[in-house]
């Protein structure tokens, strides 16, 4: 069932009649990204205005697998249970070479953590979801619709944009403006910044078809992905499941295919029938794509800070692009909250760092994926078809295949500095692994503020932060025994401590934020 | 200057049979041999630092 796209109302903004009082945070777009920093934000009490240039939820699935860590900071906001509820569950990938399995992977082999390894869930969906999670903070998300930033301005201790709404532009001013505004930013562009990276030439056909009878042959939910299969001769293709009957199919079309030709219903619909053969099925949408990957050197300027997609870009083979933009957000709603609070601005520069690291490291992984699949030399095809036909045999080979190595998020290692502990099994810059607690779950009790965590008999003396403290047998086999870890709002661990006092955990607060610790 | 040898005083049996592992075929056929071999090789180092060393030191600085 095809989704049904209910416009949002556009209410004339205040600033068309006169001056607005000064705003803590524009973000511009309200995409999954700039949503979910605006609830971050509110939650943590700081005020929003967010602008965007539309007035409806994503056209089209778009990004649609969502990773656990993602999953982890959606329910930090909200919207976790709505999402797992509705999205397609899944956690296995199957790699075909021909008809052949030649590998396969399981992205979560073990139990005891509160959320899957992967949802597939459309971005309208998401959308939706988070536009009704924000609607719950009227007084601190002011949501826009119909308005479009046509210019911005930073003043130095403030920024100003010109807003073009249909009943003309008005002015407005804010603390910060987040650039959330998606691959071809507008806010960068104007600004003149270098994207660089690498381009892929081949263009692939994403479509989403809607079918009573599921084309794969398994009633549990996997990614399928095809080497040259007989249906799609020479070339490769993927299969995902969505909600509401409908499957995501991507095929790589070659490099001399003209997307304007392959773009017709006239030539996708017998390449769908080759995959589904005489199941019936309605094409509910399709695009044919380019991809790149490629960064802004620096994410923030003065005031003007990007998240997501107008901060990097990725190939989707892996599914970096819409987990890297709420991992970027997750990263930055705990210290733009602080400093509009009152802490030195000198920790957006952290997030600088850290989220260029991570976007460095999706941008790896997806351009060694789409490498993999779009070979661009004689020797490379070479190479990659030889380790399809080794990966038949040879296990090491099936370990080399490279249909996209999914989302994780990435570990600050080189970016923190905090204690450790050889009797702790986690270091400072690792990312929280979930683990049950015995009423409830770590991850959800320990992200969204500094909170230091027992695990098994330690003594915690009264702390400037929360604290919990767990025995879960699990818990401990994941974290160390008698051992004390103290995570950051966004769930990397700070430090690992053993005896616990208050000296040594305000020092590894103060590293991280340069001002009083907010509740 | 890298050391006498790890075949040992098989070396010469080692290269024909690498030699005659490749009669009969064309020279795709051939390229496709050789890619897999380097592959298994690469594996069977046991030593993904080596086989990056390996791989920088089969670069070779040609006068143009």
């Amino acid at each position: 069932m095809a989704y049904d796209y209910v416009p949002f109302p556009y209410v004339p903004p205040p600033g068309l009649a006169g001056p607005e009082p000064r705003h803590c945070v524009a973000i511009v777009g309200a995409g999954p990204i700039g949503l979910a920093l605006a609830i971050d934000l509110a939650q943590r009490g700081v005020a929003s205005v967010v602008l965007d240039d539309n007035n409806v939820v994503s056209r089209g699935s778009r990004a649609i697998c969502w990773a656990k860590r993602t999953l982890e900071i959606f329910d930090g906001l909200g919207v976790g249970k709505r999402m797992l509820d509705k999205g397609v569950t899944w956690k296995t990938g199957r790699t075909f070479h021909g008809n052949t399995e030649v590998y396969s992977f399981d992205l979560l082999p073990e139990v005891g953590h509160k959320f899957p390894a992967f949802i597939n869930l459309q971005q309208y969906y998401v959308e939706q979801y988070l536009i009704e999670r924000a609607q719950e903070f009227p007084d601190l998300i002011d949501l826009r619709f119909k308005n479009r930033v046509i210019t911005h301005q930073d003043l130095s201790d403030h920024v100003t944009l010109t807003v073009e709404t249909p009943d003309g532009t008005y002015q407005l001013d804010a603390q910060y403006l987040v650039a959330c505004d998606g691959a071809n930013s507008p806010t960068r562009g104007r600004m003149g910044l270098a994207f660089e990276g690498q381009s892929f030439e081949e263009h692939f056909l994403i479509a989403d078809v809607e079918m009573a009878q599921s084309p794969f042959d398994s009633d549990t939910p996997e990614r399928w992905f095809w080497f040259a299969p007989p249906f799609h001769a020479g070339q490769s293709a993927l299969l995902h499941k969505q909600p509401d009957n409908i499957y995501r199919i991507d095929l790589q079309l070659g490099p001399d295919s003209d997307p304007v030709k392959e773009a017709q219903e006239t030539r996708v619909l017998p390449r769908i029938k080759a995959i589904v053969g005489d199941k019936p099925f309605r094409l509910d949408w399709m695009s044919v794509y380019k991809f790149r990957c490629a960064r802004l050197a620096h994410f923030v300027h003065g005031r003007v800070i990007f998240a997501g997609d107008s901060a990097h870009v990725v190939s989707p083979f892996g599914a970096r692009g819409g987990n890297g933009g709420i991992q970027d957000i997750d990263a930055l709603g705990w210290r733009l909250a602080a400093v509009v609070q009152g802490a030195t601005a000198s920790a957006l520069e952290a997030y600088d760092i850290e989220r260029q690291a991570a976007a460095d490291a999706n941008i790896r992984h997806s351009s060694q994926a789409t490498n993999f699949m779009t070979p661009k030399s004689t020797t490379e095809r070479r190479f990659r078809d030889q380790v399809l036909r080794l990966a038949h045999d040879h296990s090491f080979a099936r370990r080399l295949v490279n249909s996209g190595r999914l989302s994780l998020p990435h570990p600050m290692h080189d970016h923190v500095t905090g204690p450790s502990l050889a009797t702790a099994r986690v270091r400072p810059g690792d990312v929280v692994v979930d683990a049950p607690t015995g009423d409830g779950w770590l991850t959800e009790q320990v992200q969204g503020a500094w909170t230091l965590v027992g695990f098994g008999q330690i003594d915690i003396p009264d702390l400037p932060v929360r604290t919990l403290t767990v025995t879960d047998p699990l818990a401990l086999q994941r974290y160390g025994c008698d051992v004390a870890v103290l995570f950051r709002p966004d769930g990397i661990v700070a430090g690992c401590f053993d005896p616990v006092n208050s000296e040594r955990i305000t020092d590894c607060l103060s590293q991280h934020l340069d001002h009083r610790v907010p509740a | 200057m890298t050391d006498g040898g790890g075949l040992g005083d098989k070396g010469d049996a080692v290269y024909a049979a690498l030699m005659a592992t490749h009669d009969g075929l064309d020279d795709d056929q051939s390229q496709d041999l050789n890619a897999r071999l380097i592959l298994l090789l690469l594996n069977a180092l046991n030593d993904p630092d080596k086989a990056l060393l390996l791989i920088e030191q089969a670069q070779t600085k040609d006068d143009a």
